[in-house]
Formats: C-alpha cells, structure tokens, sequence
C-alpha cells in the first residue's frame, strides 16, 4: 500500500512561497515523476513528502493518515538521494540493513533480506566493503538495497542517477524501472533530465515556480500540453512557437509546432526561409532556419539531408500537429 | 598536488619550526631541571642550566610532605569527570546549532564565546557563595560542575564546527531509514564524529587539569588537585623552588604523557576538515 495525496501543501522559507498550492493525488503502485526547471521546487516537494522539510500549510495523506506531524523515521518511505549519502562508517551489508536495525527486527531477518536485496543488485561481492571502496554505480546501487529491504510504502528519489555517466545512466534507468514494476512500490522520482522522466513515468507532473503547472502521462503532455510553459518544457528539441498572426491563424495569439511535426522539402512548402545552421547527427537531421516574419524555427528531418547554411528551404506543418495558444498562454482547445 | 619546495627554503622552515617549539616547551623543560636541583642551586645566579648535583630528595619531600596520589586522583576525577558530563550537554546543542540551525544560531555561538572573555574574578562571589549555600565548596562534584560549565563554551565550538563537516545527507537518510534523534547521534553521527569529538575531549580534559582558579578558590583539603598541590609550595614558609619544580613535574607528567600519545589524534582532530 502506498497512495500518497497532496492537499493545499504549501511551504515558505522566509518570505519566500517556494511551493504554492500544490495538489496531487500518486496512486498506489504507480510511477510519478517530478519535472521542471532548476530551482522551481522539485527537490523542496519531495522533502516534504518524506518529512524532511515541514508545510507551511497544507496536507500530505499517506494511505489516508495525515502525516504531516510524523516524522520521517515514522513516515515509511525510502528515499535514495542525489549523493547516495551512504553511511561510510558501516559496510555495505550494514548500510543495506540499517533500516531493519532500526526497526528492531532480529539478525537473521535482516541479514536473509540484505542478502536477497545484494543478489537482487549484483553487490554479493561487495557486502563487506566499506562505501569507499566502491564505484559510483555500486554506491548508487547500495542506496537503492537501502531503500527496497524495508519494503517502504513509497522509494522517494531526487536525482539519483545525475552522478553517473551516461551509460552508466541508461543501465540504472532500466534497472529501477524494472525493480519498481517487480515489487510494485510506489515511487516518486525526481528529475531534469527529460528521456528519464518520459521512459520511466505512469505520470509527470510539471512543476514551475513552485506550481505544478500539469499533470499527467508522458504522451499527454507531449500531444495535448496545457499551456506554453509545458509545451516548451516537454520534448527535445523544443516546440517552435510562432505568433498566430504571422502564421496565419488570426485566432489564436501563439501557434507551436514540435520539430519533428515540420516537413522540410527543398522544393516547395507552406513556409519557407534560410537554413543558417545544419546538425546531421545520422539518425536524424536539424535544421535552424531563419522563417522571417516566423522567426526562428527548428526542424528536425528523419535520416540524411543534404542541406547546409545558405540553403533556401520550405516547411509543412504537419495537419493536427499544430498546437494553439491564447494570449495567457493556455491552450486552446478545439470544440468538438 | 604537492609543491616543490626548494631545500634552502625547507631547512629554514625547519630551524624556524625548531626555534619557536624550543622557545614554547623551554618553561616547561627548566622545570622538570630545577626539580632535580638542590634548593641551594635552584637559587643559584648566574643560573646553572643542568643541575650541578643530580638529586631526587625533591620529589621524595614532596610526596611526604603531601599526598600527591590523592591529588592526583582529584585530578583525573574532575577533568574526566567534567569532560564526559559536557558531552552529554554538547553534543546534542552542537547538533542542533550544526544541522537545524535558526537566524540566530551565530548569535547564541557568539553570546556563549563572549563568556570566555568575561574575567573569571568577576563572578567569584556569587559562585563562591552559591556553591557554599549549595554545600558544594571543597566538593569533587561542585568542581567536575564549574569546569564543565566554564569549557562549554570552547566545547560546543569545536564540536559545532567539526559536526558541520558532515554532510547534512547521511544524517537525513538516517532519518529515513527509520532512526530516531537518539539513534540518529549514537548510530551515525557520533561514529562520524569520531576524530573531532576525541580531540575535543582531548583538550577539554587538558584544560580541566591544567585549570587554577576555580580548583584554587572553591577547595581546601578534600577535593584539591593538582594545581592546588602546585600552589601549596609557593605559600606559607616562603617559595621553594626546587620542591615547587618538583611538585609541578609531578603534577604535569601525566597530561604530558597523555598528550605525547595522542598528538597525532589531536593534531587531525584540530585540523578536520581543513584537508580532505
Ligand atoms: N533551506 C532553504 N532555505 C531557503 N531557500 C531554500 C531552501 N531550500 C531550497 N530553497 C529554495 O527553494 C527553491 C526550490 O529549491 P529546490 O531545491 O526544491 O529546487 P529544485 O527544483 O530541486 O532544483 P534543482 O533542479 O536545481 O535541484 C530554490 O529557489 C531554493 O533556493
Ligand atoms: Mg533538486
């Protein structure tokens, strides 16, 4: 069990409202990523979930019980942090078992559920190793054995893969998604890093300034953003924006077009303009170009192009791919 | 990465090193001389560096003259005594000052500093008419009170500023994992804590032995230590150099010897945190 509902949380430091308002219901089992830009509150959020933090104002239900007057020891959550923050007095066979210590559990429980976590994580070798002794992916490794022995109601991560390198990132990724689904713990997963958030989540919620600014699976956001701020935070490269009027849609005060919804042609098309930069990167071709009263556009062309900076160059929107903004910034939505 | 220095610049260092270290411990090597002089050439001017005849009839009078194991256990008493009990109070101020600290925590660091530097004298009569009221005075427990009381301070300090080496991060996912503040401090920040919190009480007990006014005005017979024992050959019948020399060769032997072996502990504990 582990159904985690936010209500109404709040939290100030100083003068400052870095969470405003935050409503959130994460379902029992599922996977919940937090996205947004640096500094808007991720990080803050998931301490005041795991009590690390206390609201201002506000509720955290787990399970139905408020605990916002618990204390994180009596929370029953695990979180893995950005640092690993293992205990580098202690093997990693206590590490992984200090949680069951704490518990009160007796020796030989926690040492047959170390032992299946270590297997369960490849670290059998490594058990008697102080921290130090071990490599990055190993230490991450660790802090996740610590957060799984103690069948928590929910893994709370922030960050957790950002210290490793890029293959490294990838592997993780795979492994935390396919042990979550396995134990069908709840988890909160806190992130910038967009293939993470789309790969791994049930559910992305989008945060800004301390707002979630939407919620819901990675295909929703990227095929109906609710407003600007989504729709140029989701996908990469970045939704083309281009004011209604110059795109001839009156209508609406913003238009915004994924670069992959663009067709590029060199022979004719809707919109036409100057290719000032071409990145070939194999798989795929980008192309910036300069669309004059459009502005700036990106556009990002399946497989080789034989284009390069100078080149005259059309666009074609693809039809239904086009998104509609009105001057707040909220999306339009087409009445059916 | 280590810098070259060059070997002209390193003997001066050295000799520069040996000079100051020799200008420190000379007061305390004249000592352990004069207290194997005779009276007659303790006196002597010129002064004669070593003794001219070797002699032990010093500490001989001194231990007949004074019980100086009962001072001596005095000692042990109220500086472990008093160093232990401040643990008790320190680490979990320290704590809180290092890792749950308010807009005020620099002020409180401050205002508990600044009482160092109020002169001891001026508090004596009340604490001396306290402590009689209390019938404290003469009392190995009043003691192991007023010097934990007086190093506070300087304790909280060191162990606020080596508990702030400590990632912040361990502590929390201690608190994840389920551990309770107790269980917190015992289990995680303590074993961490370690270098720091063993050069603390390594330089509180020193201070605590090597403390004079309290242990001069608030004891008489029973619960003098060593520093009382000192000072009782520079009073009635006149100053006894020799004897004086002995008494305090006796009297810093032990916290010499402790501080011998534990130099190296003291040393990374003072300088924790400054390298990695
Ligand atoms: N203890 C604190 N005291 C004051 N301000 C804080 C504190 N912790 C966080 N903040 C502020 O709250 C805001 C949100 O911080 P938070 O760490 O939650 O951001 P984040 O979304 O996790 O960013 P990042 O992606 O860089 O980790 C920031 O503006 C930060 O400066
Ligand atoms: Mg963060």
């Amino acid at each position: 069990m582990g159904k985690i509902v936010l209500e109404g949380v709040e939290k100030t430091f100083g003068a400052i409202k870095v969470i405003q308002n935050v409503n959130l219901t994460v379902d029992d089992g599922s996977f919940v990523v937090f996205v947004g830009p640096s500094g808007c509150g991720k990080s803050t959020l998931l301490r005041l979930i795991a009590g690390l933090e206390d609201v201002t104002a506000g509720k955290i239900l787990i399970d139905g019980v408020d605990v916002v007057n618990t204390p994180p020891a009596k929370r029953g959550l695990s979180m893995v942090f950005q640092s690993y923050a293992l205990y580098p007095h202690m093997s990693v066979r206590s590490n992984i078992g200090f949680g069951l210590k704490m518990a009160g559990r007796p020796k030989a429980e926690i040492d047959r559920k170390v032992e299946a976590a270590a297997a369960t994580l490849n670290l059998t070798p490594y058990l008697d190793r102080r921290p130090r002794a071990l490599s990055g992916g190993q230490r991450q490794r660790v802090a996740i054995g610590r957060a799984i022995v103690r069948e928590p109601k929910a893994f709370l991560f922030d960050e957790p893969l950002s210290n490793l390198d890029a293959a490294l990132r990838v592997q993780m990724r795979i492994e935390i998604a396919r042990l979550q689904d396995t134990l069908g713990t709840t988890a909160i997963y806190v992130t910038h890093d967009q293939v993470e958030a789309m790969t791994m989540a049930d559910k992305i919620v989008v945060l800004s300034a301390g707002r979630i600014e939407q919620v819901g699976s990675p295909l929703e956001l990227y095929n109906k953003p609710d407003n600007l701020f989504v729709a140029g935070f989701i996908g990469s490269p970045k939704m083309n924006f281009i004011p209604g009027a110059a795109a001839g849609d009156p209508g609406a005060a913003t238009i915004g077009i994924r670069p992959e919804h663009i067709a590029a042609s060199r022979d004719s098309g809707t919109w036409s303009g100057t290719v000032t930069v071409a990145e070939h990167v194999g798989s795929d071709t980008f192309l910036y170009i300069n669309a004059g009263p459009l502005g700036d556009l990106t556009v990002r062309s399946v497989g080789e192009m034989g284009v390069k900076p100078g080149d005259r160059i059309f666009m074609t929107p693809e039809p239904g791919r086009i998104h509609r903004f009105d001057p707040a910034g909220h999306a339009i939505v087409a009445a059916h | 990465m280590a810098r070259a220095v060059s070997p002209r610049r390193k003997w001066s260092f050295t000799v520069l090193a040996w000079i100051v270290a020799l200008l420190l411990f000379f007061p305390i090597l004249w000592t352990i001389l004069t207290s194997f002089k005779t009276e007659g050439d303790a006196i002597l001017f010129p002064p004669a560096f070593l003794p001219p005849h070797w002699t032990l009839e010093n500490f001989v009078e001194v231990q007949d003259r004074s019980n100086y194991f009962k001072h001596f256990f005095n000692s042990v008493v109220i500086s472990i005594g008093s160093t232990l009990l401040g643990l008790v109070i320190t680490v979990p101020a320290a704590w809180s000052m290092a890792f749950s600290p308010t807009k005020r925590t620099k002020d409180i660091l401050m205002w508990m500093l600044s009482t160092k530097m109020m002169p001891a004298v001026g508090v004596l009569v009340p604490i001396y008419l306290i402590f009689k009221s209390l019938n404290l005075l003469d009392s190995l427990f009043g003691l192991t009170i007023i010097l934990m009381l007086i190093n506070l301070p300087i304790m909280v300090w060191m162990l606020y500023t080596y508990f702030r080496e400590i990632p912040v991060d361990i502590l929390e996912a201690s608190r994840m994992d389920g551990a309770v503040l107790w269980k917190e401090i015992v289990y995680v920040l303590l074993p961490m804590a370690i270098p720091g919190i063993a050069s603390t009480m390594l330089l509180n007990i020193i201070l605590a032995w090597n403390e004079a006014f309290w242990t001069l005005n608030l004891t008489a017979a029973n619960a003098a230590p060593l520093t009382a024992f000192i000072a009782s050959y520079s009073s009635p019948e006149g100053l006894f150099w020799a004897k004086l020399s002995a008494a305090s060769t006796l009297a810093i032997a032990p916290i010499l010897v402790i501080g011998w072996f534990s130099q190296k502990q003291l040393v990374r504990g003072m300088t924790f945190g400054a390298v990695k």
